[in-house]
């Protein structure tokens, strides 16, 4: 897999994606800079990493939206290439438009960093197949902006249209009881209407070696990896 | 010429550091204070005299960049 990390100024967390993608495909993912117009030739996944582009200044994940590789990015996914934007790189795909709906301030005010169960909605997409339908996994989480909201309308669809791709739960799965920021139907991770993009808050790219937790997050690379 | 955008959230959309500005205050014992809600103001130096040119220029600009318009409001003032 020729994977493609982004690095914004302010994003911090590309090595984790580089570690979890370099030990699902065995090959280390291309680092590619904000300022770049074009992808490397034959990309066939785009990553945008956790952090605080920019500082968080204006919204968080707004200015990096704007920024020059976000073009080559959009042109990429509306060609189908499958992109997968973490914690802040979530907000910058909301921001982008290449994802509905925006990232609130969390609605209790607090910075969330801790482990969070997730209930995985669908197994059959390029970023979820060696998940099960319905699998409770444990992740990390860790951010101030996370509260997913959009107007009925947009949420209705996304419920609809199953683009809902995680959803916060507590350790037996049931929802609405461990909601860490106060998200729309408890929200954590949203499609594109093509399934090849996802956003999410949570960071599985934490969670592939058991010496640092758990090994929750790594179906998700060998999902890629496998796709 | 100089310009004031004003972006607020929409009405309807929890504003909680609105909420702990406005509990805060009250802590103060400000009487009468009711509600709270927080927003941007962004002052733009802008090349043109033109108030149409600069209202457009502005508008695009907010649509573009400075508002995110799923959840907030913007206002373009001239001084």
């Amino acid at each position: 897999m020729r994977a493609a990390v982004i690095l914004f100024p302010g994003s911090n967390r590309e090595s984790d994606v580089v570690r979890a993608l370099a030990k699902a495909a065995g090959r280390k993912p291309a680092l590619v800079f904000h300022a770049e117009h074009e992808l490397p030739q034959g990309t066939d996944l785009v990553v945008l990493p956790g952090g605080f582009a920019y500082g968080d200044y204006l919204r968080c994940g707004a200015i990096a939206a704007r920024s020059p590789i976000m073009d080559a990015v959009r042109a990429y996914a509306a060609q189908g290439g499958r992109v997968l934007g973490i914690c802040n790189g979530f907000q910058i795909l909301c921001e982008s438009g290449l994802l509905p709906g925006v990232l609130m301030r969390n609605s209790n005010l607090r910075f969330a960093c801790r482990m969070q169960h997730l209930r995985v909605e669908r197994d059959d997409t390029p970023f979820t197949s060696r998940y099960r339908r319905n699998q409770v996994i444990k992740v990390a989480i860790a951010h101030g902006e996370g509260n997913y909201t959009a107007d009925a309308e947009t949420i209705a669809r996304l419920e609809g249209e199953g683009r809902v791709a995680f959803r916060y739960c507590d350790a037996k799965g049931v929802l609405g009881a461990a909601n860490p920021n106060g998200s729309v139907n408890d929200i954590a991770g949203i499609y594109s209407e093509s399934c090849n993009v996802l956003g999410l808050m949570p960071h599985p790219e934490n969670l592939v070696d058991s010496l640092v937790g758990g090994t929750d997050g790594r179906a998700m690379f060998e999902s890629l990896v496998a796709s | 010429m100089k310009a004031h955008v004003v972006v607020t959230l929409k009405n309807g959309l929890l504003d909680p550091q609105g909420k702990a500005i406005e509990g805060a205050l009250k802590s103060l014992d400000l009487a009468g204070i009711e509600n709270v809600r927080q927003g941007k103001i962004f002052e733009v130096e802008l090349a043109t005299e033109d108030r149409a040119k600069a209202q457009d220029l502005l508008k695009r600009a907010c649509e573009k960049l400075l508002a995110n318009t799923i959840v907030e409001n913007y206002r373009i003032e001239f001084s």
